[in-house]
C-alpha cells in the first residue's frame, strides 16, 4: 500500500517485523530501509562567522539551481550527499554563525533527507496529531485539555464510564486506553451511530471492545421517563450518510447493514428476486430452475442474516439501557459539538453520587450557562471552570527560549463532583442555608440571578 | 473503598473526604467510636458515616451539613498533609498522558515527597502495573509507606529509601516510564536509562529552574534519549459571576423620549445582557479569572529511550 505523507511517498512493506521506534530511510523507489546510526563526524574547527552584519540575502548565495538539485535527486544520490553539496555551493555558509549553520543544516536535512520513524500509537501521539492536523474533527480539543479530562475524571481500570463525544472517537480511545480493558463504557451517540475512526487507530486488542456499549441520545428522554422501547431505532439512511461523511469510510460501512429497517429488508429481498426472474424468462431449462432455487435460498439466507443482525442490535440496545438504568455510573465525560447544558442535565441522572464529571466545550459561554443550570439543579459540588495554557521551549546550549504558547485555543473544561440529589433545595453553601430566615432578596444576591 | 477502586458505602477504616463548601474540605480516617470536629458541629463516625452512601449529606451537631466524598488521587492532592512542595493535578495530568501510562505500566519515580503524584500514578497503573518510588529522606519514605498501606494500595507500590542519583531505582530494564522530581536530575539520567525497558520507554524530568532543565537536556542527549521536548502547563480557573454594569447617562436628545442609544428595552436579545430599566444596568454572565493565578510550577522535559 502506498502511503503519501508530507510530499513523501513510500511503501510500508519493509517495515513489518521491525520494532516500534525504528527509523527508516526512504530510498528511491519508495522502499524503507532501516537507517544506520551515523556517527557525527567530529567536525574540524568549523569555519564560521560571528554575526550577520555582512550577509546579504539576495537569493543568489546558492550556486546550485533547481534543475541541478533535481538532477542530483534523480541520480539517486542520498539526501545526506545533497545537503553536503548545498553547503559546499553556498557562498555565505562559512560566514554564518555556528548557530545559523546548525539551523541551515537542520532545515536542509528536513527537506532532502527522507527519514521516517514508525511509532506505536497512544493517546499522546494521536491527540497531538489530531490537534495539529485535523483540529476541526475534534472540536479543537487540545491534547493538554484532553489530559486534564482524563485525570479530573479519575478515569481508571474498573470504572463504569459514560462517554459522549463527537471527536471522531479520539476521546473514547483515550478513555479506553486509561481503562485498559477493565470496566465498561457506554458511549452515547447522536444520529445513526457513533463515529469511531480515531478509536481504531489506537490498535486496541479485541477484548477491549467487549464491554464497550453504545446508546442513542435520541432514546435518553424515553429512558429517563420510563417509556423506553426498542421500536423505531435510529436507522435513517440519511443519517447514515452524515455519519459516513464524518469518518473514514471503512469503519462506517460496517454500520450500515446493521441499521436496515424492516422495509429495507423486504425491498432488498425483492430486488434480489427480480433479476433471476428475468433470467428465467430468457432461458428455460433445468439448470436455470436449479439456479433460481439456489438464488432464492440465498435471498432467504440474506434476509435471515439481516434479521439476526437486527435482533442482535436490539439485544445490545437493551443491554446498554439496562446498564444506564442502574444509575450508578462512575463518571461522565462530555466533549461534543452540541451545547453542553442539555447533555449534562440529562446524562448526570445516570451517574452515581460522589463521582467526578468533566465537560469540554470549545467555547466558554455555554459552560457559563451550564454552570448556572447545574447550580439550580443541585446535586453537584466543587464546580470548576478552567482552561490550560501550554508553552513549548527550545532548550539548546546558549539558545534556550520559549517556542510557542498555546492559550485560548484549546477549549475549556467544566468539572465537578456529584452528590446525593436533595430534592428539597439546591446544595448552596451552608452559610446560606443556616440563614434561612433571611429575606429572599439578600439570598438571591449570593446566587446567580436568572436572566 | 480504595484509591484504585470505587466503593458505594463508607466503611470502617476508609479514608473519606469531608466537603464543607467552596474549596473547603479535609480528609478523615473513618473509625468506629471516633468523632470529628467541624465548624458546623460534630460528626460521629459510627452513626453518621459508617454505612452511609458516599456522596451523602451529613448533618452535624450544630445543624450545618457536609458532604462525605469518596477519595480520589485528585482530592487527595488537594488535601494531603504536605511534607514537601507537591505536584498538582494540572502537571500530573500532562505527565500521565505524555508518559503514556495506563493499566499495567511499570513506573519509577523519585522523589516520593508527599506522595501526591504517587497516588495518581498508582491509580493509573492499577490493577496490573506497579510503582517503584525512591525517597532519600527516611521519615518521608516511612510516612509514604504508611499512607499507601492505609489507602489500600501497598500491593501496587514499592518504596525504597535511597539516593536515586547514587543507587538508582532498584530495578533494571523493566520500566515503561521514569519520572524525576529531584534537585539534580542530570545525575540520575544514567540510572533512569538502566531502569527503563530496552526500547520505547519514556522519561520525564520536572525542574523549577531553566538551568536545571538545560543540564538535564544535555544529559538526556548524551545518554541517547530522543524526542527531547520541554514544556510547561498553566491552569487558569474562572469564577462564574453575574455582572451588572451601569448604563451611563448620556442625557436626552431634544424632544426625543429615547434615553440612551442602547436599546435596553428590547427583551429579544438572546443570551445577551438583559437590562434592568429601573436601575439603568445591564446584567450578564462572565467567567472571571481569579486575581491571583499560579504563575509557574516547573518545566517538564520529556524524552524517549530508543
Amino acid at each position: 500500500r502506498k502511503i503519501i505523507f508530507e510530499k513523501q511517498w513510500f511503501y510500508l512493506d519493509n517495515a513489518i517485523g521491525h520494532i516500534y521506534g525504528t527509523t527508516f530511510e526512504v530510498t528511491s523507489g519508495g522502499n524503507l530501509q532501516p537507517k544506520q546510526e551515523v556517527e557525527e563526524t567530529t567536525t574540524e574547527t568549523k569555519e564560521a562567522g560571528t554575526d550577520n552584519r555582512n550577509i546579504v540575502d539576495d537569493g543568489k548565495s546558492q550556486k546550485l539551481t533547481h534543475d541541478d538539485i533535481k538532477a542530483l535527486k534523480d541520480k539517486g544520490i542520498k539526501g545526506q550527499e545533497i545537503v553536503q553539496q548545498l553547503i559546499e555551493n553556498s557562498t555565505t555558509f562559512r560566514d554564518k554563525t555556528e548557530f545559523a549553520q546548525d539551523k541551515y543544516i537542520k532545515k536542509k536535512k528536513k527537506k532532502y533527507e527522507a527519514v521516517i520513524t514508525i511509532v506505536k500509537p497512544s493517546t499522546r501521539i494521536l491527540s497531538t496529531m489530531y490537534y495539529a492536523r485535523e483540529p476541526g474533527k475534534i472540536n479543537h480539543l487540545r491534547y493538554d485539555t484532553l489530559a486534564q479530562m482524563l485525570t479530573l475524571g479519575n478515569i481508571h481500570a474498573g470504572n463504569k464510564m459514560i462517554v459522549m463525544e463527537t471527536c471522531a472517537g479520539l476521546v473514547l480511545g483515550a478513555v479506553m486506553e486509561r481503562m485498559g480493558g477493565y470496566g465498561s463504557i457506554i458511549q452515547m451517540y447522536p444520529g445513526g451511530g457513533p463515529v469511531r475512526a480515531a478509536t481504531s487507530c489506537f490498535g486496541f486488542p479485541k477484548p477491549f471492545y467487549d464491554n464497550l456499549h453504545e446508546f442513542p441520545l435520541s432514546k435518553v428522554q424515553s429512558l429517563l421517563s420510563g417509556t423506553f422501547t426498542t421500536e423505531a431505532l435510529p436507522a435513517d439512511p440519511e443519517e447514515n450518510a452524515l455519519v459516513e461523511e464524518e469518518s473514514n469510510g471503512l469503519t462506517e460501512e460496517k454500520h450500515i447493514p446493521l441499521q436496515e429497517t424492516e422495509e429495507e429488508l423486504s425491498a432488498e429481498a425483492a430486488m434480489e428476486i427480480n433479476p433471476t426472474e428475468e433470467q428465467d424468462v430468457m432461458d428455460v431449462n433445468a439448470e436455470d430452475v436449479e439456479f433460481k432455487e439456489s438464488k432464492e435460498k440465498e435471498n432467504k439466507e440474506n434476509v435471515r442474516e439481516k434479521q439476526i443482525k437486527q435482533w442482535e442490535r436490539r439485544k445490545k440496545l437493551l443491554e446498554a439501557a439496562a446498564l444506564l438504568r442502574e444509575k450508578n455510573a462512575d463518571g461522565l465525560i462530555v466533549a461534543s459539538k452540541f451545547h453542553p447544558t442539555p447533555l449534562l442535565l440529562s446524562l448526570l441522572e445516570f451517574v452515581a453520587p460522589s463521582r467526578p464529571f468533566v465537560v469540554y466545550c470549545q467555547y466558554k459561554e455555554p459552560l457559563l450557562e451550564c454552570y448556572t443550570k447545574l447550580r439550580e439543579r443541585g446535586g453537584v459540588i466543587n464546580l470548576k471552570l478552567s482552561e490550560t495554557w501550554l508553552r513549548n521551549y527550545q532548550v539548546l546550549p546558549d539558545r534556550s527560549h520559549p517556542k510557542l504558547t498555546m492559550s485560548g485555543g484549546g477549549g475549556y473544561l467544566l468539572s465537578g463532583i456529584t452528590v446525593v440529589l436533595d430534592k428539597g433545595r439546591s446544595d448552596s453553601s451552608n452559610s446560606e442555608a443556616l440563614k434561612m430566615e433571611e429575606p429572599s432578596s439578600k439570598r438571591c444576591r449570593l446566587q446567580d440571578l436568572p436572566c | 473503598m480504595s484509591f484504585v477502586e470505587y466503593g458505594d458505602t463508607i466503611k470502617d477504616g476508609d479514608t473519606a473526604i469531608v466537603f464543607l463548601g467552596h474549596e473547603s474540605m479535609f480528609p478523615v480516617k473513618v473509625q468506629h467510636g471516633t468523632v470529628t470536629q467541624t465548624k458546623y458541629g460534630v460528626i460521629r463516625h459510627s452513626t453518621d458515616l459508617i454505612g452511609k452512601k458516599y456522596g451523602s449529606k451529613v448533618t452535624c451537631s450544630k445543624g450545618g451539613w457536609v458532604f462525605i466524598l469518596h477519595p480520589t488521587p485528585e482530592l487527595w492532592t488537594m488535601n494531603l498533609p504536605h511534607r514537601t512542595q507537591i505536584l498538582y493535578s494540572t502537571d500530573i495530568s500532562i505527565i500521565t498522558m505524555m508518559l503514556e501510562l495506563k493499566p499495567g505500566s511499570i513506573v519509577c519515580e523519585s522523589g516520593t515527597g508527599s506522595g501526591s503524584l504517587s497516588h495518581a500514578l498508582i491509580r493509573t497503573v492499577a490493577p496490573t502495573g506497579h510503582l517503584y518510588t525512591v525517597e532519600f529522606h527516611q521519615q518521608r519514605a516511612e510516612k509514604a509507606r504508611e499512607e499507601f498501606r492505609e489507602h489500600g494500595v501497598e500491593h501496587l507500590v514499592t518504596v525504597t529509601n535511597q539516593d536515586v542519583c547514587k543507587n538508582g531505582f532498584g530495578v533494571s530494564k523493566i520500566a515503561d516510564a521514569v519520572f524525576l522530581d529531584i534537585p539534580s536530575p542530570w545525575e540520575a539520567i544514567g540510572h533512569a536509562k538502566s531502569a527503563l525497558k530496552a526500547e520505547g520507554g519514556r522519561i520525564c524530568s520536572f525542574s523549577p529552574c531553566i538551568e536545571q532543565v538545560q543540564r538535564t537536556c544535555l544529559a538526556m542527549e548524551e545518554y541517547g534519549f530522543t524526542e527531547i521536548n520541554t514544556l510547561e502547563i498553566l491552569l487558569r480557573v474562572y469564577n462564574v459571576r453575574t455582572i451588572s454594569l451601569q448604563i451611563p447617562d448620556l442625557g436626552k436628545a431634544a424632544e426625543d423620549n429615547s434615553g440612551t442609544g442602547f436599546d435596553s428595552s428590547n427583551p429579544s436579545h438572546q443570551g445577551s445582557p438583559c437590562a434592568n430599566l429601573q436601575q439603568g444596568t445591564v446584567q450578564f454572565k462572565s467567567g472571571v479569572p481569579l486575581r491571583e493565578v499560579v504563575g509557574h510550577t516547573g518545566y517538564l522535559t520529556f524524552a524517549t529511550k530508543s
